[in-house]
């Protein structure tokens, strides 16, 4: 494995008395894609949640190329290079498709308050570029056609895929996926495995990916964490884990 | 995208012009004595009215909170600005500008102070704190020396009078054209759409690195100053303040203006308030019963078009004239808006 881009350190969180992930280590290499599976209420989404600073673990920490992530708060998460999608897609729903895209180039963009109220030329420049780029970003995602259309309208599959281009337009080095594939059909399911291929391709980004489908992660993770009761129970390739006792007794029942 | 620079440089230049035309229009009417002093105050009322709705607008409309303690911040521009100009020796066309900006300025202060601790809640909870502290706001300026207590300030010299009947009308008509302006830009800019994407999604928008508190605040802010300018402008068009107009009721008064023109359309606040304002004068000749049509008037809107007259739509004088010259479909024309003219 190459050299490790994020790292979660004896990553642990407490709700009251219940601890809800403890002692969570792993390390994303660069250009990795990792699958972190378990049964329901594991802990999976707790642990986006401590990826990206929405909750601030109680035990441990994130590191991010080395560097502690400790006490940042999400949108700075999102700066150091941490982006996210949402179970329950969370789009801007009444902007159109670009729109969402450029919502995530902001913190890229420079021109001041006065700059953009007063139709400063620095204004014109920055929004021309982000414009091109936004659309370039979209192209990737055959969503080009699509850019002036509001959120809201577009089918299930193209809502999850904009949710990804726009946590890409911030430029991470490590995307976590959030259930990308949930409630999508197989032709829906192939098209998102053949853009995160894409993606991860043209980008050079370290994917973690929680999911359900076990076709999907089966087939596109090189290195798949299983997790219960907010603890690893297994690591390794697909087929190691496929095998593994533990993991078949967590998921079937003893 | 250079052709799209000359679009819309040409479109703000048209919008310039009508602009113009209008107010040169007015100003005529206004000082040429074709309308009385009683029309006169009434159109500069209008224009003070628009300034108060577009700048509430932006929290109400773009930021997608309710805030009701608005005229707490035109309060305090009332009295920053009559305080500076009483007080100051020079002449009053000297005074009465650098009065606005300091009532702005000060405004945004006490936006500043306010927004901090009220904005980390949200929907409900941030109205009733809003309330709280627009309230604080006169209380406080009741009761205290300077502000004259509960007397208010008088002998606030007008800008309009007898002489110049048409005194007021510059300001109050280019601060709205301005205020209009600066909200359109300001919605169409970086910031402007990452404070609709927190309207949207609050949580979305932090996991797409927007720093929410910031730009609550700016928004919160920035709709602060341009009610202070407002509340300056008012101050100096009755003469005197009186805190007891500045009180949960006028903050209401603000908010029907935007909730009935359509949340976050600039157009449909510009068109509410102007009505809003006209129509309980219009109606003075039915006396006991104006207050009765009025509340009719903003019932059957709420039943009938919940969104506001105009919902989200913004007026745009490219888009209109593309429909008509069918030079584009109606669609398309729906996105000409964003890079359109108010």
């Amino acid at each position: 494995m190459s050299k490790a881009v994020l790292k979660a350190d004896h990553l642990g969180i407490t709700f009251g008395g219940l601890k809800a992930v403890t002692d969570f280590n792993a390390e994303i290499g660069e250009h990795e894609l990792v699958g972190l599976i378990g049964p329901n209420g594991a802990g999976k989404t707790t642990i986006f949640n401590l990826l990206t600073g929405v909750y601030q673990p109680t035990e441990g920490s994130v590191y991010l190329d080395g560097k502690s992530m400790a006490g940042k708060k999400p949108h700075q998460m999102v700066k150091a290079g941490i982006a996210r999608t949402f179970q329950n897609i969370r789009l801007f729903k009444d902007m159109t498709v670009i729109e969402n895209v450029k919502v995530a180039f902001n913190q890229h963009m420079k021109y001041s308050v006065f700059g953009g109220m007063l139709r400063l030329p620095s204004f014109w420049k920055e929004e021309d570029g982000i414009d091109g780029k936004a659309r370039e970003l979209l192209r990737v995602f055959n969503m080009e056609d699509l850019a002036q259309n509001t959120a809201k309208n577009l089918p299930y599959g193209q809502q999850r895929k904009l949710e990804i281009a726009r946590a890409l337009a911030t430029g991470a080095k490590v995307l976590l996926l959030d259930e990308p594939a949930a409630g999508m059909n197989p032709t829906e399911t192939m098209e998102l495995m053949n853009a995160i291929a894409t993606i991860r391709e043209r980008f050079g980004i370290s994917i973690i990916l929680i999911e359900h489908d076990m076709s999907l992660v089966m087939k596109i993770c090189e290195r798949i964490i299983v997790i219960d009761y907010g603890q690893i129970i297994a690591t390794g390739t697909p087929a190691e884990v496929a095998n593994n006792p533990k993991v078949i007794g967590a998921y079937l029942g003893e | 995208m250079k052709n799209s620079h000359k679009k819309a440089a040409a479109s703000y230049a048209v919008n310039l012009v009508l602009v113009l035309l209008l107010f040169a229009a007015l100003y005529f009417l206004v000082s040429s004595g074709t309308v009385n002093r009683y029309y006169a105050d009434l159109i500069s009322l209008v224009c003070i009215n628009v300034t108060l709705a577009v700048s509430l607008n932006l929290v109400t409309g773009v930021l997608g909170q309710l805030v009701l303690g608005h005229a707490g911040f035109m309060l305090v521009g009332a009295y920053a600005c009559a305080l500076f100009t009483k007080s100051s020796a020079l002449p009053i066309s000297v005074s009465f500008p650098i009065g606005l900006v300091l009532a702005g300025l000060m405004s945004a202060v006490f936006g500043v102070v306010i927004g901090v601790p009220a904005l980390r809640l949200r929907g409900d909870y941030l109205a009733i704190i809003t309330l709280g502290f627009g309230e604080i706001i006169r209380v406080v300026a009741n009761n205290l020396k300077i502000t004259g207590g509960a007397m208010g300030l008088s002998g606030i010299q007008a800008i309009a009078n007898r002489k110049n009947p048409a005194g007021m009308l510059p300001y109050a008509f280019f601060i709205a054209a301005a205020a209009i302006f600066i909200s359109f830009a300001f919605a169409r800019s970086r910031h402007g759409r990452a404070v609709i994407a927190i309207r949207e999604d609050e949580i979305a928008a932090e996991a797409s690195g927007i720093n929410t508190t910031y730009y609550k605040l700016l928004a919160f802010v920035l709709a602060a100053f341009i009610a202070g300018v407002a509340g300056g402008l008012y101050a100096h068009h009755l003469g005197v303040i009186d805190p007891a107009k500045y009180d949960f009721n006028r903050s209401v008064e603000i908010l029907i203006m935007v909730v009935l023109g359509g949340m976050g359309s600039i157009t449909g606040s510009v068109i509410s308030a102007s009505v809003l304002t006209v129509l309980p004068e219009a109606l003075r000749s039915f006396s006991n019963y104006r207050m009765l049509a009025y509340s009719i008037v903003l019932i059957c809107v709420m039943l009938f078009r919940p969104t506001g007259l105009l919902g989200k739509y913004e007026f745009s004088l490219s888009g209109t004239v593309a429909r008509f010259t069918g030079k584009k479909k109606p669609a398309a024309a729906g996105g000409v808006k964003g890079g359109g003219a108010q």
